[in-house]
């Protein structure tokens, strides 16, 4: 009973062996063949995606010869990426890629765009090859579209991370760079600030200057505001608790340089005068902190 | 715990220890209000150096002392506030305004001997 089952399980494959024949044949070996086929040719496909490159102005930043040392580089990657089906190598290519070229002015589309162009390019040859036999050419292209696309995928995204990351740095960067605390006289700091006030950096300016009164035992502190061209209603209250923050370490502040822009949200704001001392220009400033501080500039000779 | 009240010259001058109950600023105040007479002492230095937070009973008591001390016919100086606790009392709305402060003990001295060379 149970033999002839088996036997009759047999029989029913046998009736149907070109369904079986799909089957057998795995991806994976078509992908082999598929390599092959790109290894074969790989001198003449790799000349004919620089010239699509070049014919679509892709990489203009770079010259023929850089263009064809990486896409040499790029089309073996790619190969062993389809072969090894292990995207790992070609992540940390599309990394170490993207570092080198995006300091010269690479835009994120151009490197899709080559990309895309090789896929197109090898995807062509695989027609030429294959287009006497229709339902192979199929077979070919659904083992080859899903690893393509995934390689795509990864070099963009791995262009865009890296990216991410310079300018993640260098926010941090500007964003230390952004705040110096400087002591110009015995007990006397300045503190110029250029550019955008968000209310992150506000707070980071604040803490900074905070510490800097406790380090270098500051009696008076100008602020000069000439390089801030506006200021929303926060950072105007920032400024102000900046001024009230260090009044309690024993500060007094200076705010000079205020925009006319700035001087309208204070008023705005209805901020207490009272309690922010402001002068017109930095000179002006560091010279009323001079007085405050008992100091007497005099000029002893002209210059020469 | 109890704020020792020290005087030092014509200056009394009180140290926080460490962070104190509602009851110990409140027997802080009457002490200083008292003793300020009472030493005929021309002004009182509170040193918070000590204290990592201030909430708002404590800076309100601050400020009250200052004010009842100005009756008194002295001047008050809080010194030795934190970065931390400058930061996170002007966020929350408490500046103390009115009264001296300075960075810290020895600064609040020169600026108490400054002001008394200048009233003499």
């Amino acid at each position: 009973m149970a033999k002839r089952e088996v036997t009759s399980k047999d029989s029913g494959t046998r009736n149907n062996p070109g369904v079986e024949l799909v089957r057998s044949e795995a991806p994976s070996e078509l992908l082999r063949e598929l390599v092959a086929h790109l290894r074969q040719n790989r001198t003449q496909l790799r000349e004919e995606w620089v010239v699509r490159i070049t014919e679509t102005r892709l990489l203009t930043a770079m010259t023929k010869e850089e263009i064809f040392a990486e896409a040499t580089s790029v089309y073996d990657s790619y190969v062993e990426a389809l072969e090894t089906e292990a995207f790992e190598a070609l992540q940390a290519y599309a990394r170490n890629l993207s570092e080198r070229i995006i300091p010269r002015g690479v835009e994120t589309h151009e490197v899709v765009g080559i990309v895309l162009l090789l896929r197109d390019v090898l995807a062509r040859s695989l027609f030429a090859k294959y287009q006497t036999d229709f339902k192979k050419l199929n077979r070919i292209l659904d083992a080859y579209e899903p690893a393509a696309n995934r390689i795509a995928n990864t070099v963009a995204v791995g262009f865009v991370q890296e990216r991410e990351r310079v300018i993640r740095q260098q926010q941090e960067a500007i964003r230390e760079l952004s705040t110096p605390v400087l002591q110009v006289r015995e007990r006397l700091l300045i503190l110029p600030i250029i550019g955008v006030i968000d209310p992150q950096r506000a707070r980071q300016l604040t803490e900074q200057l905070l510490r800097g009164i406790r380090t270098n035992r500051a009696k008076v502190v100008v602020i000069d505001i000439t390089g801030v061209a506006a200021m929303d209603l926060t950072v105007a209250n920032n400024l102000v608790q900046t001024v009230e923050a260090s009044r309690l370490l024993g500060a007094t502040v200076i705010v000079t340089g205020l925009s006319p822009e700035i001087a309208q949200t204070l008023v705005t704001i209805g901020v207490d005068l009272g309690k922010m001392n402001t002068v017109g220009d930095l000179q002006g400033g560091i010279e009323q902190a001079e007085r405050l501080l008992g100091y007497k500039v005099e000029k002893l000779a002209e210059p020469r | 715990m109890e704020v020792p009240i020290l005087k030092q010259g014509a200056v009394l001058i009180a140290t926080f220890q460490a962070a104190l109950s509602d009851a110990d600023l409140n027997q802080l105040r009457m002490g200083l209000v008292q003793q300020v007479v009472k030493f005929r002492s021309r002004a009182v230095i509170v040193d918070v150096t000590a204290m990592d937070v201030m909430d708002s009973f404590a800076s309100r008591t601050l400020r009250e002392i200052a004010h009842m001390i100005r009756l008194r016919g002295a001047e008050t100086v809080i010194v030795g506030i934190q970065p931390e606790v400058a930061f996170a009392m002007v966020q929350l709305g408490l500046t103390l305004e009115g009264v001296a402060t300075a960075l810290d003990l020895e600064e609040g001295l020169a600026y108490l001997t400054q002001k008394f060379k200048n009233a003499d």
